[in-house]
């Protein structure tokens, strides 16, 4: 799969391949670079590094089979991705999950919006040089990993939805352990912002670096922080409300300059305002359960099984013939941590999908890398790619 | 177009040039979302007008890929499609368009030059379904190996089946 660059006689630079394993792409990513000194005049990329075809993969499964599959996606924030495949298939179905599910997956949401977000900010800081931010962001990500943990029994790949509900119930106490973790993140927020947000040297490695103008991120289809660094107010929890978003009071952070420091500047302020909507979600609870009512997409209690006909079939049908949506063509889409999640999702009213396609938000972010980079030095390529967040599984499938 | 779908199309979309419309071959609704049918000779003109359209500014191309509905329950018109997934953030509103091509001649005029976003999701269209895109720059795999004999996720590709690749190591280039 090599791609090549202008011909080398022709070429008065320097070539330099970086990846697709270099400290700096944190995922399978390769570069190829041609250098004049150390500024960047052509850049090419290859992906598909980590391709494995979960489009096809999602054909041959059952509905539910396929939600393992997207945790691979954006392993960073798998939950955003069971959230995002289940709300295609229930809007498939024409199913509303219970407002007690609708809550619980808006927490998980969010809290995966802040790990993720973390792991950017503190993966971009260490590529620049600023180990300690590092450490104190993925002190809280485990505490939030301890979580998914209690919840679901995994920590990355979490696959905890269901179509129509949850995998389990929340366990007991759960909610206030949320409450206490969601209170120690702001303190380390302001000890990373005290940290890094005025400090001379991190300004200087981002400030201008990696620019792109609002009218190239909507060519590109940019979406998500990146996008709305560059002064979009665009956010899908506000422009097409899912699970009451509309109800939730935040703001959308935006920042006029698209460069690498503004992208850094939307993310910590996208934490705050997710910390504000798990408090909100917590306090408006409702008592009930996690899963619609309806035996024909969500598995009957463990108790009807053992003890009745009809819960004995209904688990039988779902586990052998799986949960069978009507014909139709549906794309749902949800606010990730990287910008919109959509899935389009075609059913032949089988037991498995007849199309499932993923449109991952770094696809269309990373195309524009090049077109940020040319005429900035290699250090600022490190900086700016750490500041899209361009996560392989989600961009390869 | 049919009656019922002229008169759909007169909701969604009022005042379109008759240029336009005459391109349109039907309009679905399904679960609140529009589909438009289009014909494939001149998909370029409908996109830059639904793009370049003061009352419409659909601006953002979201998504683009290919279907193939070879196994498809209820017939298709042809066995390929293109969907186009634009976003309007001016009256934040969504519209899907699909291309249905042929078997035979899996071609369709390529958008590269309308919305940049569109060259990378044609060549993976192209990667995966085969489809050709007229006037593309590039088009080159960019999921799969350059060595990959098929396009995977076409209904008669099997899903067990195994390549080996001939020259993992490239010879030339970097």
């Amino acid at each position: 799969m090599h791609t090549t660059l202008t011909p080398p006689e022709s070429s008065k630079y320097m070539r330099l391949n970086l990846g697709p394993s270099h400290p700096a792409t944190h995922g399978t990513l390769r570069v190829f670079v041609e250098l004049e000194g150390e500024i960047i005049r052509d850049m090419k990329l290859e992906i598909g590094y980590l391709h494995r075809c979960f489009e096809k993969m999602a054909e041959t499964h059952t509905w539910n089979q396929v939600i393992p599959f997207t945790d691979r996606l954006n392993y960073v924030s798998a939950m955003m991705n069971n959230v995002g495949y289940v709300m295609a298939v229930e809007k498939l179905i024409g199913i509303e999950p219970t407002k007690r599910c609708q809550r619980v997956r808006v927490i998980l949401c969010e809290l995966s919006r802040i790990i993720d977000h973390l792991v950017c900010i503190g993966a971009n800081a260490v590529d620049l040089g600023a180990l300690t931010c590092f450490w104190y962001f993925f002190r809280e990500r485990e505490n939030v990993y301890d979580l998914f943990e209690a919840l679901c029994g995994a920590r990355l790949t979490t696959s905890a939805t269901r179509v129509g509900g949850m995998y389990k119930e929340v366990p007991e106490g759960w909610f206030e352990w949320v409450r206490r973790v969601v209170n120690n993140i702001p303190r380390t927020l302001d000890d990373v912002d005290a940290l890094l947000t005025n400090n001379r040297i991190w300004i200087d490695r981002t400030k201008g670096v990696g620019v792109i103008s609002k009218e190239n991120a909507l060519e590109y289809g940019f979406t998500g922080p990146c996008l709305r660094a560059t002064g979009i107010p665009y956010d899908i929890r506000k422009a097409m409300p899912y699970y009451d978003y509309d109800k939730f009071a935040f703001n959308v952070i935006t920042q006029s300059e698209g460069d690498t420091y503004a992208r850094y500047l939307v993310r910590m302020g996208e934490m705050r305002e997710s910390l504000k909507i798990i408090q909100q979600a917590l306090d408006d609870m409702p008592e009930g359960s996690v899963n619609i009512d309806d035996w024909a997409v969500v598995l009957p209690p463990k108790d009807q099984v053992y003890n009745s006909i009809e819960g004995l079939m209904a688990h039988f049908k779902l586990i052998m013939h799986g949960i069978r949506p009507p014909s139709g063509e549906v794309y749902a889409c949800s606010e990730a941590a990287n910008g919109e999640l959509g899935f389009f999702i075609s059913s032949d009213n089988q037991g498995r999908p007849y199309r499932v396609r993923v449109r991952p938000p770094c696809f269309a972010i990373y195309q524009a890398f090049p077109e940020m980079c040319i005429g900035q030095t290699v250090s600022d390529a490190v900086a700016t790619l750490g500041s899209l967040n361009i996560v392989a599984g989600e961009l390869d499938r | 177009m049919q009656e019922t779908d002229i008169k759909l199309l007169a909701n969604l979309l009022p005042n379109l040039p008759e240029n336009i419309q005459s391109e349109i071959l039907s309009v679905e609704e399904f679960r609140g979302e529009t589909t438009l049918s289009i014909r494939r000779e001149n998909i370029r003109r409908v996109v830059e007008f639904l793009k370049n359209d003061p009352s419409l500014r659909f601006d953002v191309m979201m998504d683009l890929f290919a279907m193939d509905y070879m196994k498809y329950e209820t017939p298709k018109p042809e066995r390929f499609a293109v969907v186009y997934y634009l976003v309007s953030l001016l009256q934040s509103r969504r519209l899907r368009l699909k291309v249905f091509l042929s078997e035979e001649e899996p071609t369709i005029d390529s958008i590269h030059d309308l919305y940049k976003a569109a060259n990378w999701f044609e060549r993976e269209a192209f990667d995966l379904y085969g489809i050709q895109f007229n006037g593309h720059p590039n088009l080159t795999r960019i999921l799969c190996h350059s060595d990959f004999e098929g396009h995977p996720l076409r209904k008669d590709y099997p899903s067990d089946k195994y390549q080996r690749l001939k020259n993992a190591i490239p010879s030339e280039g970097l």
